[in-house]
């Protein structure tokens, strides 16, 4: 029967393909032959096609291969998943429709042809499942790496003052790296004054203020001075109404006011050279 | 006028979604950057209680208009726990989370109008509005 159909797919794929093609046009959602050009589609179709048949006869393991490709390059289109199980189901439903009509399918052979569609169908629907998650899954990972790689490096500037510039939006797991790089910064630099600047957060809410104050008080046990800088005037609005309480340590409105400070603390100045 | 909209707070990622929409929808009201600030961090404050204390929850954002003035809802609503005390949690300082407990009476004091709705064991509904001046 798995042969018979092949052979069958194989004789007619123009048929088939056209005729899935315009089914797959008849659903609401067609603005992926929308946004894509003629070409494209017609070789994806015919890929699509070759795909199909290739699963039904080939080895399992050129068949995981042409799969893997297949799945890469779709996801490359940027096809929704939904959207590609349907043309998978729109496929299958095709080829029964044509071979009905055709009058190859009768009462005896009816049922384990219904059979062999369901299990060729099935495991295609999950391997192309499968392909789409990891795609996922390594995206979403390869991101969060990202975002950690940026995501707090205390910078020494001059001798013994450091830099931290928070961007973004300060979570848990990212409250607890801005503590963990702070202090070993600190001791690495041999830092005295340590600034941290939050001109890049967008939202200073009691629970980023909790972090932020639980991090100076680490930098002061190891014996460093912690400032905060950076604080947009709305920012200082919203602190003092949510009432925290931020007296125990310096803040200024700039990194470049915050410096100034952190320059005089240390005993040093920024001054202009005369040029003779 | 009934524009409404609103984000399931699952996870943590959820208050920064909640949190944007808020900010969108201040700015479409006509709020000046400060208020925005109020709001998006009021916004902050709730969604991140649901997600501590209730664990799911939703947030809802909706304009609203009395006669002349507009104004921006925000109804943070759980099927959590709910509050034993509420006297207690709107008092500064008090927390169970280890927190600075300056959350719920930050809310109250950065936005204009504050209610809250709770049923212990069964749940909690905050509402907090802040009008256009």
């Amino acid at each position: 029967m798995n042969r018979e159909i092949a052979i069958y797919i194989q004789k007619n794929i123009d048929k088939i393909l056209e005729r899935w093609k315009a089914k797959m046009e008849d659903d609401q959602d067609d603005r992926f032959f929308q946004i894509m050009s003629d070409q494209v589609i017609d070789t994806t179709v015919r890929e699509f096609g070759e795909l199909m048949v290739s699963s039904l006869t080939a080895s399992e393991e050129t068949y995981d291969e042409k799969l893997k490709d297949f799945s890469v390059q779709i996801v490359r289109y940027g096809w929704s998943i939904t959207f590609v199980l349907r043309a998978l189901n729109n496929f299958s439903e095709v080829i029964y429709e044509e071979m009905e009509e055709e009058g190859s399918l009768n009462e005896s052979n009816y049922k384990s042809f219904r059979e062999v569609l369901t299990n060729w169908i099935t495991p295609l629907n999950q391997s192309v499942v499968d392909a789409y998650s990891k795609v996922w899954e390594k995206t979403v990972n390869l991101q969060k790496i990202a975002l950690q790689e940026l995501s707090a490096s205390l910078i020494p500037v001059f001798d013994k003052i450091s830099v931290m510039p928070l961007v973004g939006t300060i979570d848990t797991e990212r409250a607890k790296l801005i503590m963990e790089n702070l202090l070993q910064g600190v001791v690495k630099h041999r830092a005295e004054v340590v600034l941290l600047d939050i001109t890049g957060v967008p939202v200073v809410d009691t629970m980023v203020a909790h972090h932020i104050i639980q991090a100076a008080d680490a930098v002061r046990l190891v014996g460093a001075k912690c400032m905060l800088v950076g604080i947009r005037p709305e920012i200082a609005q919203t602190i003092v109404t949510l009432g925290i309480n931020l007296t125990d340590f310096t803040t200024t409105s700039t990194l470049q006011r915050g410096m100034e400070q952190a320059l005089a603390l240390t005993n040093r100045a920024i001054v202009e050279v005369n040029v003779k | 006028m009934n524009l409404r909209s609103s984000v399931d707070i699952i996870t943590e990622w959820d208050i920064v979604a909640a949190r944007q929409l808020g900010r969108n929808e201040a700015k479409d009201v006509g709020f000046g950057t400060v208020d925005q600030a109020r709001i998006t961090t009021a916004i902050s404050e709730l969604a991140r209680n649901i997600y501590l204390y209730a664990g799911k929850g939703n947030i809802e954002i909706k304009q609203i208009a009395e006669g002349n003035l507009k104004g921006l809802q925000v109804i943070a609503s759980d099927k959590g726990p709910g509050i034993a005390d509420v006297r207690k949690v709107m008092e500064d300082g008090f927390t169970t989370s280890g927190g600075l407990g300056a959350g719920l009476p930050g809310v109250k004091r950065l936005m204009d109008d504050f209610k809250i709705e709770t049923v212990f064991g069964e749940g909690t509904v905050i509402s907090a509005t802040k009008w256009l001046r």
